[in-house]
């Protein structure tokens, strides 16, 4: 990552922070609690949309290899409530096994 | 120790360890040591930089991975007006506290009964928080210069398993769930005909049924 790229992202995280605070916290403001039902669903869409991008993206192209594996182990282990280290092990285990036995 | 300042204190120390995947991640994918200090101390939003450092780690441009670091940025925006009431008045403290309004603050700082006690939790959090979320990244990226080449222990796969865990809470009603899967949909269509890191912009439009799906539940 450039360091151009990196200090645009600071600022840009911290302008977003500070817009939320000194202009949509103000008493008299509405327009946070009306852009809401949009924002508060980025998360779902852009967290799936990494999730499929990582899991089967290639370079510009789709590819199935042991990474498949590896999310879908971690999934099982989000679902049974596990810590967020042991998912993120659990996926890098099965991911490496799989990986090592083909 | 009151409950909300141990609650702040533990709910930290789970975040250190994400930061020390964090720091794995992101030197996995090429940042330098004094990268992954800058942006932990400085961007200190969690998912917004495990979303930079994996479009730079798929290939994607720099564009693309502040493009969707800030998206997911943009929700700390709609946290001003919750915390707004337990910031400083004057304006550069309020300025500067505006730092530490993210996920974790707010949640605790959003659950006290009192104004007093949430500006307390909403500190306390906001301190540990910082720590040890800087770190275990500072821990992560040393770890990860010494464990060789990531692909070998399966580190491709820790990013979209660290994201299943944070998706999670997001789909537990309807419009997240219709956001999640056409926005999964979306990106992997786009994957073969779009740069890397495209297909994520297109994916927030995700958000638009998402919301209609709500809407007409909402009037149902």
């Amino acid at each position: 990552m450039s360091w151009p790229a990196l200090i645009v992202l600071v600022v840009g995280a911290y302008g977003l922070k500070a817009f939320g605070v000194l202009v949509l916290g103000r008493p008299d403001s509405t327009l946070g609690a009306r852009l809401e039902p949009l924002t508060s669903l980025i998360p779902a869409a852009l967290f799936a949309a990494l999730i499929a991008v990582q899991t089967v993206g290639g370079d510009e192209t789709l590819v199935l290899d042991a990474r498949v594996w590896g999310v879908a182990a971690g999934s099982v282990a989000v679902w049974r409530k596990a810590p967020f280290v042991v998912v993120v092990l659990i996926a890098m285990a099965v991911t490496a096994f799989v990986r090592w036995q083909t | 120790m009151s409950t909300h300042r141990r609650e702040g204190f533990v709910l930290a120390a789970a975040v250190g360890i994400v930061g020390v995947t964090f720091g794995v991640l992101a030197d996995a994918a090429g940042l330098s040591l004094a990268q992954v200090v800058v942006m932990s101390a400085l961007v200190f939003t969690g998912a917004s930089q495990f979303a930079a450092v994996s479009v730079v780690d798929t290939g994607g441009s720099g564009v693309a991975a502040v493009g969707s670091a800030l998206l997911l940025a943009a929700r700390n925006a709609l946290y001003g007006p919750v915390v707004a009431r337990v910031l400083p008045e004057a304006w550069i403290p309020r300025a500067g506290s505006a730092q530490f309004v993210i996920d974790e603050t707010t949640a605790m700082a959003s659950v006290q009964e009192t104004d007093d006690d949430a500006r307390d939790a909403f500190w306390w959090t906001a301190i540990w928080l910082w720590s040890l979320w800087n770190v275990g990244s500072i821990g992560g990226a040393l770890l990860g210069s010494v464990i060789g080449a990531p692909e070998t222990w399966g580190l491709d796969a820790a990013f979209p398993a660290a994201f299943v865990a944070l998706l999670a809470p997001h789909v537990r009603k309807r419009p997240g769930q219709v956001a999640a899967v056409v926005g999964a949909a979306l990106a992997v269509a786009f994957t073969p005909i779009a740069p890397a890191g495209v297909p994520l912009l297109v994916a927030v439009l995700a958000v638009i049924p998402g919301w209609l799906v709500g809407r007409r539940e909402a009037a149902a």
